[in-house]
Parts: C-alpha cells; sequence; structure tokens
C-alpha cells in the first residue's frame, strides 16, 4: 500500500496554482486538498497521478465569507470549520448539524469543503447540500474562471463538470431566510461511515403551511438531488406525519436507486423513505 | 512487616507491560529492522481457481533497486506447510505451498516474491511482473456437491464423525422433531498490527532467526528449521510485542517461510511487512459454515436426540490447523444440555477462497449459534419460554464431572466442573430480567420493535500436554519467569507475575516474564486455545514453590534454624515471629549455582469454562438496524488472577462476537472474486457499535485439575454473541426463528421485517 511516485508542486499563489495545474494536467496531475480521499485511492494504487498540485498553502482559498446573501467557502476551508455555525441563522445551525455526521474527527480536521465536492462521492454530505440549497461552484483556471450550478456541476458517480486543469476555488451558499425550518437524516451501518441514503430538507410556513419546499436525497442516486414529487407533495400542506409521509413516498418512488453486492435497489428505496421521513420529522 | 504477606492472585492490579507501549516504546513487527536489509513484496493471485501460464519478470528485475524475483519454480524444493493440530491423513494432498505451483486456488494466492531496496521499489516492481492465468470454473459453496481439487483428489478431503448414544431410537421415539438450517458467516481475526516477519541469517554462528515470531513460537522454530532442512537449533524465533493475535496471527504462512528461505539464500535480513489490503485476503479467515441440524424431544422438550450435519468452508488449502475447526464444532455442539444421543457429519470442504483456520472461540461461536437457536426453535415447538427450555435441559451440578463422550484435540471432553442453574440464576438477576420482559412487553404495545435473548454456552481452555516454567532471582534482587508460552497482549506478563509473587513471596512488579524466545528456553507450548494462564500458571506455582523451598533449605543453613521456621515476605527471608531478615538477593549470591528452579505442569484434560449471554436490542423497522440496549455476561472461570483484564478479555471478544452478528463478512462474488478486502468493505465494530456492557464474573466451579482452580477467560466474550443476539431480534419481531444467519445485516433483517 505504498503510492507510485508522484512530483509534488506546492504554490503559494493562486496565479502560480493555476499554471502549474494547468501544466501537469495533461500528465495525469491532480489537486490535492486534504487528501482524505485522494491519498487512499493512491495507496490502494488505484489512482497514480504523476504531480499532485498541493494546493494547503496558497494564499486566499481559506476564507469563509458572508455578504449578506451569500456565503463563499473558499477551496483550504476544512470539514472541522464547520463544527460550530460559520454564520448566524438557520444556514450556519444547518451547516454544523450536517458536517457531524461527516466520517470521524480526525478526517474532518483535514477533508475540505470543496474537496467533497471535487469528488463527487454520491453519499457526500456537501454535495447533497450543495443540491439542495443550489450551490454556485467558482471555477478557475488560466483560462479565466466559470460558475457552474449545482444542478449541472454533479454529473455521476465521482464525476463533476471539472476540467482537468480547472481549480474548484470556492464555493457559495445562498443564505437561508431566519425562518426556514430544516432537517437532515442519515443511514449507515456504522457511525461515519459514507450514508447508504441521506437527506436533508428545507422548507418555510406561510400561514401554518409549507412553502418553498426542498427536499434533497444522497446516497441512493449517481448524485445527489432535489426530488421535485417529495417537494410538491409538501408544498401547500400543514407539515405534519400525513404529508410527511407521503413526501417520503413520493421520493421513494421517484429515485432510481444505486445497486451494490450489499444493496438491492429495493432496500435503498426503503432507505430513501425512512431517511426523508426522518430528515422531514426533525425539522419540527 | 511479617504476617501481613501480600495476596497479589485475585487482584485487579495494573498491567506490567503497558508501560512501554503507552510510552511509545513498543516492538512490533514493523518496528524492527536490519542494516543492509531487503524488502519482500508479494505478487498475489487476482485470480480464484486457474492454470498458471506463464509469469514474466523481465520488467520487474530491470526496475533499479530490484534484487531478485522468485516464482514457484524457485521453491519447489520446499515442501508445503505441515499441520500444528489435529491433522488428518487424508487431509495432507491439500496443504498450501509456499509460492504456487502451476494452480492458483484463491485471490490472493502467493505466485511470486519481489525482493527490492525498500517497499516503494518493491511494489513498483509487483505492478510489472505479468501474470498470465486460464481460468479454471471456481468453487465459490460449501453446501454444493464437491469438484476436484486436483486430479483424483475431491473437494471434499473428509467428514468428521463422532456420536454417542443410541441416535436412531431418539429419533424415532421423538414426540416431535424440530429442524433447522443455519449458517454464520464468513470472517475472522483482524488484529490492528497485521503480519510481520524478518528473517536474517547470521553466519557467523550459523543461526537463522526470525523476528516477529507470535503465538507459538517453539512449534513455527522446529517446522521452518525442518522446511529449510536445518538442525531445530540453528533456527531461533524471536517475539515482540504483538499487537492482536485472535488465533490468526503466529501461525506459519507462506510468507514466514519465504522470509526465511531468502535470508539463507542471499545473506540478507530479509523484511515483509503485511498491508491490510494483503491481510484481508492472504490472512486465515474463519467461521464460514452451514448447519443442518434436527433435534429430538419429549412433550415437556427435553432433548432426546441432536443430529447434526454441517458443511465447513475452509478455502483454498489446509493450513496449519487442520481439522481444528470443523473438529471443535462437532465436539463442542452439545454446550452445557443434557443430550443422550448425538450424531455429527461434519464436512470438511475446499472453495475457492482464502484459506481458513481458527478465530477466538473457534467451531464455537459456529456450534453455540446453532445450539441456541435449536433450544429457541424446540421452546417455541413446545410453547414454553427461553429461559424455561435452557433449565429443563441443563446438565446438574451434580453430574459434575461430566464425561461428554467425545473427543476433541486429543483429549475426552470430561466438564471438570459446573453449575450452570446456578450461573444461569446470577446472570438473569444482573440483567433484571424479569422487569425487563415486562418494560419490553410494555413498550412491544407501543409499536417498538424491542426483544431481548439468552444463549448458554460451555467453553474449553487449558489445553495441554505440558509447560515448562524456569524461575530464577536475580543477582539484583529481580525475579525472572521464562516460560515458553507467547504474548498476544492478553496481560500474561501480570498474570503470571501475581501468580509467581503469592508462591514465592516477592513483589509482582520485580517480577520479568520472559516469553516468547526459542534461545532462552528450549521447548514451549506458546499461547492459544485460551491456555496460558492455565498452563503456564500452574507450572509457574509449581517452579515458584520447589524455588521457595530451595531459598528456604539454604537460609535456613545461614541463618542456623529450621526451614520451618522462616517465610519469604516481599524478597525477603524472614523468621516467623520475628528478628534478622535476609533478602533473597542475598542469598542468590551467596550460592555459587545462584537460585533457580524448574518445573513442568502436565494435564491432558481440558478445562471448562462456562457462560451466559444476555441481550436486549431494538430494531429499527424502517431501516432494518438494530441497536443494543443492555448486554450482561456472566461467565465462571473457576478463579479469576486478574479480574480487570478477564474483563478486558471478555469486553474485546464481546466486540468481536457482535462484528461476527452484525457487521463482518468476507463476501465473494460468483467468480470467487474477494468483495471485502478494505476497511470500506470489511466492518469491524468501532466504540459507537459495541455498547457498554455489565460482567459478572462469577468462581462457583474452581477447576479440580489445578491447584488454584483457573480455568481460561479469552473467549467467552466472543462465543454465544451471536446467538444471543439472534435471540434478541427474533424476540423484538415476535418470530422465532426468524433468523437463520449471521451476520444479520440491515438489509437483511429489514426484507424479515417486510416479509
Ligand atoms: C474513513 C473515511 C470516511 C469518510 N467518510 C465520509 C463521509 O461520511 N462523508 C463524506 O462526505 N466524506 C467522507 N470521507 C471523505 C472525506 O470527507 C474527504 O475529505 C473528502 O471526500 C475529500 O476532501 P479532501 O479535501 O480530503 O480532498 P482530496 O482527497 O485531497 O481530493 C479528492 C479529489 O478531489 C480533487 N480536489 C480536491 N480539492 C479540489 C479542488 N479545490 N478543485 C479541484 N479538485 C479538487 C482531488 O484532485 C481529488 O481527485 C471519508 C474519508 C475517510 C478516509
Amino acid at each position: 500500500m505504498k503510492p507510485a511516485a508522484f512530483i509534488r508542486h506546492v504554490p503559494k499563489t493562486l496565479d502560480e496554482a493555476l499554471k502549474v495545474l494547468s501544466d501537469v494536467a495533461p500528465d495525469d496531475g491532480r489537486v490535492l486538498a486534504g487528501g482524505q480521499s485522494l491519498v487512499p485511492i493512491m495507496a490502494f494504487r488505484l489512482a497514480k497521478p504523476a504531480h499532485l498540485v498541493d494546493i494547503n498553502e496558497v494564499e486566499g482559498l481559506q476564507h469563509i465569507a458572508c455578504d449578506g446573501k451569500t456565503l463563499s467557502i473558499g477551496a483550504r476551508v476544512r470539514h472541522a470549520a464547520f463544527h460550530k455555525p460559520v454564520v448566524d441563522g438557520p444556514l450556519g445551525a444547518l451547516l454544523s448539524y450536517v458536517a457531524r455526521h461527516i466520517a470521524h474527527y480526525p478526517i474532518r480536521m483535514r477533508g475540505t469543503f470543496c474537496g467533497s465536492l471535487a469528488h463527487a462521492d454520491p453519499s457526500s454530505e456537501w454535495c447533497l447540500v450543495s443540491a439542495t440549497l443550489g450551490a454556485t461552484m467558482v471555477v478557475k483556471s488560466t483560462r479565466g474562471e466559470r460558475r457552474i450550478a449545482a444542478a449541472d456541476f454533479f454529473e455521476g458517480i465521482m464525476s463533476t463538470a471539472l476540467a482537468e486543469d480547472e481549480l474548484l476555488a470556492e464555493v457559495r451558499l445562498p443564505l437561508l431566510a431566519a425562518d426556514t425550518k430544516f432537517g437532515f437524516y442519515e443511514f449507515s451501518r456504522r457511525a461515519g461511515d459514507f450514508a447508504m441514503a441521506s437527506s436533508l430538507v428545507t422548507y418555510r410556513l406561510a400561514g401554518g403551511k409549507i412553502a418553498d419546499a426542498r427536499v434533497g436525497v444522497g446516497g441512493a442516486e449517481p448524485s445527489p438531488r432535489r426530488i421535485a414529487e417529495a417537494e410538491a407533495a409538501l408544498n401547500g400542506n400543514a407539515p405534519g406525519e400525513d404529508h410527511f409521509r407521503a413526501a417520503a413516498a413520493a421520493a421513494a418512488d421517484a429515485v432510481e436507486p444505486l445497486e451494490d453486492h450489499q444493496t438491492t435497489g429495493e432496500y435503498r428505496r426503503d432507505l430513501v423513505r425512512a431517511v426523508v421521513h426522518r430528515a422531514l420529522e426533525h425539522s419540527i | 512487616m511479617t504476617g501481613t504477606k501480600q495476596t497479589y492472585v485475585g487482584q485487579s492490579l495494573p498491567r506490567l507491560e503497558d508501560r512501554p507501549l503507552l510510552t511509545g516504546q513498543g516492538r512490533f513487527a514493523a518496528d524492527i529492522s536490519f542494516p543492509g536489509q531487503w524488502t519482500m513484496r508479494v505478487v498475489r493471485s487476482g485470480v480464484a481457481h486457474g492454470k498458471i501460464l506463464s509469469i514474466d519478470v523481465d520488467a520487474a528485475l530491470a526496475l533499479p533497486g530490484v534484487h531478485a524475483v522468485w516464482t514457484g519454480a524457485d521453491v519447489a524444493h520446499i515442501p508445503p506447510i505441515p499441520f500444528r493440530l489435529t491433522g488428518l491423513k487424508t487431509l495432507e494432498p491439500y496443504r498450501q505451498p509456499v509460492l504456487a505451483q502451476d494452480i492458483v486456488r484463491y485471490v490472493g494466492e502467493p505466485v511470486a516474491v519481489v525482493f527490492a531496496a525498500d517497499a516503494y521499489v518493491a511494489e513498483d516492481a509487483a505492478d510489472l511482473i505479468d501474470i498470465a492465468i486460464e481460468p479454471l470454473p471456481a468453487q465459490v459453496r460449501a453446501t454444493e456437491p464437491p469438484g476436484a481439487f486436483a486430479e483424483g483428489l475431491s473437494t471434499e478431503p473428509g467428514v468428521i464423525r463422532k456420536g454417542f448414544g443410541d441416535i436412531e431410537a431418539a429419533f424415532r421415539d421423538a414426540h416431535a422433531v424440530v429442524s433447522l438450517e443455519l449458517s454464520v458467516g464468513r470472517h475472522s481475526g483482524v488484529p490492528m498490527e497485521t503480519r510481520g516477519a524478518i528473517g536474517r541469517y547470521d553466519e557467523a554462528r550459523d543461526i537463522l532467526e526470525m523476528h516477529g515470531a507470535a503465538k507459538v513460537p517453539h512449534w513455527n522454530r522446529d517446522t521452518i528449521a525442518q522446511m529449510l532442512g536445518r538442525e531445530r537449533h540453528s533456527v531461533q524465533f524471536f517475539e515482540g510485542h504483538v499487537g492482536g493475535g485472535f488465533g490468526i496471527r503466529g501461525e506459519i504462512y507462506p510468507e514466514d517461510v519465504l522470509v526465511c528461505a531468502a535470508a539463507l539464500t542471499f545473506r540478507r535480513p530479509v523484511k515483509w511487512i503485511e498491508d491490510r489490503r494483503e491481510h484481508l485476503i492472504a490472512a486465515n479467515h474463519s467461521r464460514d459454515q452451514t448447519h443442518r441440524i434436527r433435534a429430538a424431544i419429549d412433550a415437556q422438550g427435553h432433548i432426546l436426540g441432536i443430529d447434526n450435519e454441517f458443511f465447513h468452508d475452509n478455502g483454498a488449502y489446509i493450513r496449519t490447523h487442520a481439522a481444528t475447526v470443523p473438529d471443535l464444532a462437532a465436539a463442542m455442539l452439545p454446550g452445557p444440555y443434557r443430550v443422550p444421543a448425538y450424531r455429527v457429519a461434519g464436512h470438511i470442504r475446499l472453495t475457492n477462497k482464502t484459506p481458513a483456520g481458527t478465530y477466538r472461540a473457534p467451531g464455537r461461536y459456529e456450534s453455540t449459534f446453532v445450539r441456541e437457536r435449536l433450544l429457541d426453535a424446540i421452546a417455541a415447538e413446545v410453547g414454553v419460554d427461553t429461559v424455561e427450555i435452557r433449565r429443563r435441559n441443563l446438565i446438574a451440578k451434580s453430574a459434575m464431572p461430566y464425561t461428554l463422550g467425545l473427543e476433541t484435540l486429543g483429549t475426552h471432553i470430561v466438564y471438570d466442573s459446573g453449575d450452570y442453574a446456578l450461573l444461569l440464576d446470577k446472570t438473569l438477576a444482573a440483567a433484571g430480567w424479569d422487569e425487563l420482559q415486562t418494560q419490553l412487553q410494555a413498550r412491544r404495545a407501543q409499536g417498538e420493535k424491542v426483544g431481548a435473548g439468552v444463549a448458554m454456552f460451555v467453553e474449553k481452555s487449558g489445553l495441554g500436554p505440558f509447560d515448562t516454567v524456569r524461575v530464577d532471582i536475580l543477582p539484583d534482587g529481580g525475579v525472572d519467569v521464562i516460560t515458553g508460552v507467547a504474548s498476544i497482549g492478553q496481560g500474561i506478563e501480570t498474570v503470571i507475575a501475581q501468580i509467581c509473587a503469592d508462591a514465592l513471596g516477592v513483589r509482582y512488579d520485580t517480577i520479568r516474564v520472559i516469553h516468547g524466545q526459542t534461545d532462552r528456553i528450549d521447548r514451549g507450548m506458546g499461547a492459544f486455545a485460551s491456555r496460558v494462564t492455565v498452563m503456564c500458571g500452574e507450572a509457574t506455582r509449581m517452579a515458584a514453590n520447589k524455588l521457595r523451598d530451595k531459598a528456604l533449605q539454604h537460609a535456613a543453613q545461614l541463618m542456623q534454624t529450621g526451614a520451618e521456621s522462616l517465610d519469604i515476605v516481599d524478597g525477603e527471608v524472614v523468621r516467623i515471629g520475628g528478628g534478622p531478615s535476609m533478602p533473597l538477593r542475598e542469598l542468590a549470591r551467596a550460592l555459587p549455582d545462584g537460585l533457580s528452579a524448574e518445573d513442568t505442569f502436565e494435564s491432558t484434560h481440558m478445562v471448562y469454562p462456562y457462560g451466559v449471554h444476555v441481550a436486549a436490542v431494538k430494531v429499527d423497522a424502517a431501516t432494518g438496524a438494530v441497536a443494543i440496549e443492555r448486554y450482561v455476561i456472566g461467565y465462571d472461570i473457576g478463579k479469576a488472577v486478574n479480574p480487570k483484564l478477564v474483563e478486558g478479555q471478555i469486553a474485546g471478544g464481546l466486540a468481536q462476537g457482535i462484528g461476527g452478528a452484525f457487521l463482518e463478512e468476507f463476501l465473494y462474488d460468483e467468480a470467487g472474486e474477494p468483495l471485502s478486502v478494505t476497511f470500506a468493505d470489511y466492518l469491524m465494530p468501532t466504540a459507537r457499535e459495541v455498547p457498554a456492557s455489565t460482567i459478572l464474573i462469577t468462581e462457583d466451579a474452581p477447576s479440580p485439575l489445578n491447584t488454584l482452580g483457573l480455568k481460561g477467560a479469552g473467549e467467552g466474550g466472543a462465543n454465544p454473541a451471536g446467538a444471543a443476539l439472534a435471540a434478541a431480534i427474533d424476540d423484538a419481531l415476535q418470530r422465532p426463528g426468524a433468523v437463520t444467519r449471521l451476520p444479520v445485516t440491515p438489509m437483511r433483517l429489514k426484507a424479515m421485517t417486510s416479509g
């Protein structure tokens, strides 16, 4: 379990980083952020990148900033940064609650928010958050900058819209209105494992009725996404067991579940029903 | 200070071995290096079954830093690895060669080895070795009809048959017959420290050394000497710290032989450290067994006879344990119950999977699961509760010692002592069983899926045939206890010191226990089968007594008094009733040959601890998850030398039992491809999955076979965990017999709840 030989580059500025990345990208050069996914893959020699562009010393990527409308998270921000709320209001509370479900403490001390998005594991909590809340990815390369909406960013299991020479420099999450309710639930066989299914829900109440419902499901399909059918089952209805149950059933019907040797599609669908239902229960 | 002699046996004293471990001074296999050493990397088969067509090593040899590559042809002269235990003659053709010869039989089988300057180059070179294999059909299920292992050899090399009583009559006269098919999944001991071996040849002394030895250093030394054609004293094994054994570590594997052969050939130290992926496909698997069992019962649920047929999936080869696991499964199945007639046919079956061996409570985790499921099924059949059915069938205290009428490991099974019903009462009381039943009922009425289960078992421990111990008084006043057993981290240095301290009259922390070094003592049996405290403990007590007598004789002369008026307290020879005294170290210095004594304890019978596990669980019907709400263990081990360490053994065993019940499973696809090759797929329980447990250690039935009444404590935490948890799940679902297979994964359980 020793990785194949590689050259590690340690740029100090963003321009330098983008320059090296564009130079080494054709030679399977990769960004190294927290290394919590990439390093194990290299140890198993499932990946043998010839170059690593280590961004851990690049200035200007460690920010968590709020302009009153969006929260910007730089590429060096680690999972552990969210253990305590980073902004007042429901978004800070939501991120803090979700963060605790990612892996184990030592991994959260190294792994990054943007690294999770770039890695695009179907079960990643941050991918689910980004898809559900409609994040915007700020992507940079020597060719310039582009912005990609979460719905267009995730392209499948560990596959994103990022080109090889592009750095995910920042992710932007819209702040949630102060009266937003949220709920989150995930199921895994052991504490800290990647979820076999997860759900994040947010909504507001207008005259006691659910409005602006967002129901995100992760871990069940190649990429996390919002489930319109479940949202429709909620909007305009009072929060409560009947409608929660209906939304959970709608989500379970809507997904095209991933299967693997330990998980049939049928069981994964059952889990989707369970996690959506419990995320909704958690929202009250 | 006379008269107030401290007693060490029975006290929960701190472990003597912890200081180096806690201060980072431990010396595990990977910590050992020699100047000029080469690194060995094993190239393993990626095909479950096939014929080797060619192995191209040119590119690997051309890589700078690569010294040599061996394939099967280079080691064809080394015999296959022999058996250590339970070696039936018919099994011999199925032994594993150190490198595959023409045919590969499991994914992970060593096919070639690279010797290189360091681990990185070695792995680069291993990647460059091109092995062409023509695939053959893979056998992946032991329950299917046997195929061919090789020309004229079936994949069923043997069937274990045992029994007693009139089984035909039992079934003929039965009021009812209960039949079940039950299986336990393939899992194994996964120690934190992977395996490792460092071979070194000392040309000046003509000694071949192996470092990284564990478990059975003497046997392994003798065997490797034999395999490599050397005289046994010209091979020495050295045990360092061992990060967990659990039965699987310390047996001779191909890699151990290879580092030794290479050290001899190349005259270079050769180091091999297993990586985790290798460990999960190369080290012994265990537990993979399916039973078809029937019980004949009378109208009250008394057992009249048990007919037990099972299929033991031994993987691709027969390794050092030979038939040990299925033999124990066959012999230990009757457990704590009166079984008037018994018949077993245990089919040893080879499949194209990693070879199997012993793992903590070998054969008993499996057979306890099966027997206790059977008891629960009998309870359901006659309509009594699961505790009552056990009470009706338990062997009475008055029947002890109880001759079972079966043999295993070369010994007759005679339960030496026990009061099974008493321990059941005590454990149920500790679990608050009656109140628990009321609570569970009330919660079930509210729609919760909660339940509790009980499992009982008899363990075996203290396997002989002997252990020898020498005790030396050192000139500085320290005491060395030199033994041929081994430490796999279980605390033997402390426990043996406690026993020696009491017998000799010295402080336990002045005693150094030396183990696992073949150059310090000529013979030894090692550490397995919960044998060390019993066998080595009694040998230590005997040797220390001998030494005490010797010391008092000599001191009596020097102190001009009778030996009977002297005692040894805290390392000083004192006069009973006061007066001048003499430290043991002075006595040792005064004697020309120093002060030491040796003794051997021999035993032809094992000793049989027994226990009860009680589990309460809550099933999450929506996901199939199980939460353990309460876990209580009662275990009678005759005499607990150090209760804290016994608790540690039990708690650790329980974690492994829970792993096997819920999480750990080596899965294979139809082509024999292993699917559980990393810790992301082979799920070990963590602190979050293992609940706090209540452990009740009792000493109601000391063993009559040794002076202190000792029985072993290593395996009772694991043994019935699968059985107890299965029973609790059945109860939670209110469906007796629902669990027929371990591990109970959430998906399997969900299928039961909706089915
Ligand atoms: C035992 C274990 C359990 C885990 N459990 C979970 C879990 O429950 N939930 C979860 O979400 N994660 C889990 N993880 C993964 C962990 O959260 C990782 O930290 C995360 O997936 C990747 O972040 P990283 O910063 O470590 O990225 P790295 O490992 O450094 O990189 C991952 C990939 O993303 C690319 N990359 C990283 N950053 C960028 C960037 N800014 N721009 C472009 N490409 C980039 C890399 O090139 C690489 O291909 C677990 C990891 C382990 C080891």
